[in-house]
């Protein structure tokens, strides 16, 4: 039985009078890919971001391993560390290299020497296949490689989870596959995945858990199969049916 | 009094011009960048304040605010008037200044500073490393100009009688009845040091700028 990571329970997120998400309830295990699904403005950004305490909750509470994220007086940079992000208009910095995107945190958060920043940095960027983009700067890069860097510039802080903000949605049909492949090779070396995405194929694929998200709340989860073929709710049943219609010729391609 | 000492007369007023300028443009960069991060991050309360003090020093003509500052400070003080008028021109600068860099870290912000937490960086680390450098790039084009307008306001110092290039143009025409060679004198020299400045600032924005930054 593996361990939880992440644990959230009735969590709460408002803006005004405006309910974002209720009353969310998620277990995310120590190797488990989780894909959040639903249809847009349902808060599954604002989740994500409540994680890793970017955005503040409202009520409720986060378990990072056994701490409480969410208690008085946590240090957030702290927890950030731990916690990787990548999102969906990649946000490198824009005015560093993709090793110096990747080599920053290490140096100033982990406070490691340069000389060992740097060849940490070039094992993440050619984990992501990009080693010979080292010294590109973002403008200099497309799409897909600078969302790669993007991962990579998360997977250096040595994560316990990776959150993923709808990674491949600005990007170029053909350049969606190469992201996604690094995330599939990430799933399968075990890392713990958070991700927020449109991509069914990659759902299916990939993922421990599909967790539907509608107008605030959860659905319905379960395993892909489950909400693929056996869905609870017509609910579930019809917004599948229409994303798969939606996005099925783009995946054919790719 | 034979045309070379002419010049040298009014020329011998740059090193004021440069000297207030040299004191006044710096000032106003570190007070003009440390309000425009304090206006953006520190809260409404402390913006609405800064909106105050930009507002109403960008809202009085800059020669009322130097007659103003120059006779609360030599009243206080006890400044020379070089000082006291460098020292206002840095606090006028200031506001200008501030409006500058405030617009280029909003353009900025947002988004890199989200960034630079999620890696885990604190907010003066995401400001210093992130922000800042980013910033700056995207003022120069802006402040460039803001100082142009400092070299030229610094003529203004001529009316609490700092010997600078407008005084001395000023004097030597009231004793040679040569007005307009004594003006264009000035003039010449304000405009040099203008276009100097400006080649120096473009040289430096072209070094700094990011291959193909989008």
């Amino acid at each position: 039985m593996s361990k939880p990571i992440l644990t959230v329970k009735q969590l709460t997120k408002r803006y005004g009078s405006n309910t974002i998400f209720e009353n969310i309830d998620l277990t995310v295990n120590e190797g488990d890919t989780i894909v959040i699904i639903g249809p847009s403005g349902t808060g599954k950004s604002t989740l994500l971001r409540c994680l890793n305490l970017l955005t503040k909750p409202d009520g409720g509470q986060i378990w990072l391993d056994e701490l409480e994220i969410t208690a008085k007086g946590t240090d957030e940079d702290h927890v950030r560390q731990h916690i990787g992000m990548v999102f969906q208009n990649f946000l490198l910095f824009n005015h560093l290299t993709a090793l110096e995107n990747v080599k920053l945190g290490l140096v100033r958060v982990k406070h490691m020497p340069e000389k060992e920043a740097e060849t940490k940095a070039l094992e993440e960027l050619t984990r992501v296949g990009l080693a010979d983009r080292a010294g590109h700067y973002p403008g200099q890069l497309s799409g897909g490689q600078q969302q790669r860097v993007g991962i990579a510039r998360a997977l250096a802080m040595d994560p316990r989870v990776m959150l993923f903000d709808e990674p491949t949605s600005a990007l170029d049909p053909e350049l969606i596959g190469e992201v996604l492949e690094v995330m599939r090779k990430l799933a399968l070396d075990g890392m713990t995945m958070v991700v927020v995405t449109h991509e069914m194929g990659f759902a299916r694929e990939v993922a421990d858990r599909i967790v539907f998200m509608e107008k605030g709340s959860i659905v319905e989860e379960g395993s892909p199969d489950d909400l693929f073929y056996h869905p609870k709710y017509d609910r579930t049943r019809e917004f599948l049916w229409k994303i798969t219609e939606l996005y099925g010729k783009k995946e054919a391609q790719t | 009094m034979d045309f070379g000492r002419f010049i040298q007369f009014i020329a011998s007023g740059t090193a004021y011009t440069l000297g207030v300028t040299l004191i006044a443009l710096p000032s106003g960069l570190l007070i003009g960048l440390v309000l425009a991060f304090v206006a953006v991050y520190g809260g409404k309360l402390i913006g609405k304040f800064m909106d105050v003090y930009s507002t109403v020093l960008r809202g009085i003509p800059p020669i009322v605010l130097l007659f103003i500052l120059y006779f609360v400070m030599s009243g206080t003080v006890n400044l020379s008037p070089f000082w006291a008028g460098s020292i206002s021109l840095g606090i006028i600068s200031s506001a200008y200044q501030m409006e500058i860099f405030r617009g280029a870290i909003l353009s900025v912000s947002g988004e890199q500073m989200m960034a630079a937490r999620a890696v885990g960086m604190s907010k003066m680390q995401a400001i210093r490393y992130v922000v800042l450098p980013q910033m700056i790039r995207l003022a120069i084009p802006s402040w460039s100009n803001e100082a142009a307008i400092v070299i030229k306001d610094s003529s203004l110092v001529y009316a609490i009688g700092v010997p600078e290039i407008l005084r001395r143009a000023q004097l030597i025409s009231a004793s040679t009845q040569e007005p307009f060679l004594a003006y264009i004198t000035a003039a010449l020299i304000y405009f040099t040091l203008v276009f100097i400045t400006n080649r120096v600032l473009g040289r430096v924005e072209r070094k700094l700028t990011i291959p193909a930054n989008p």
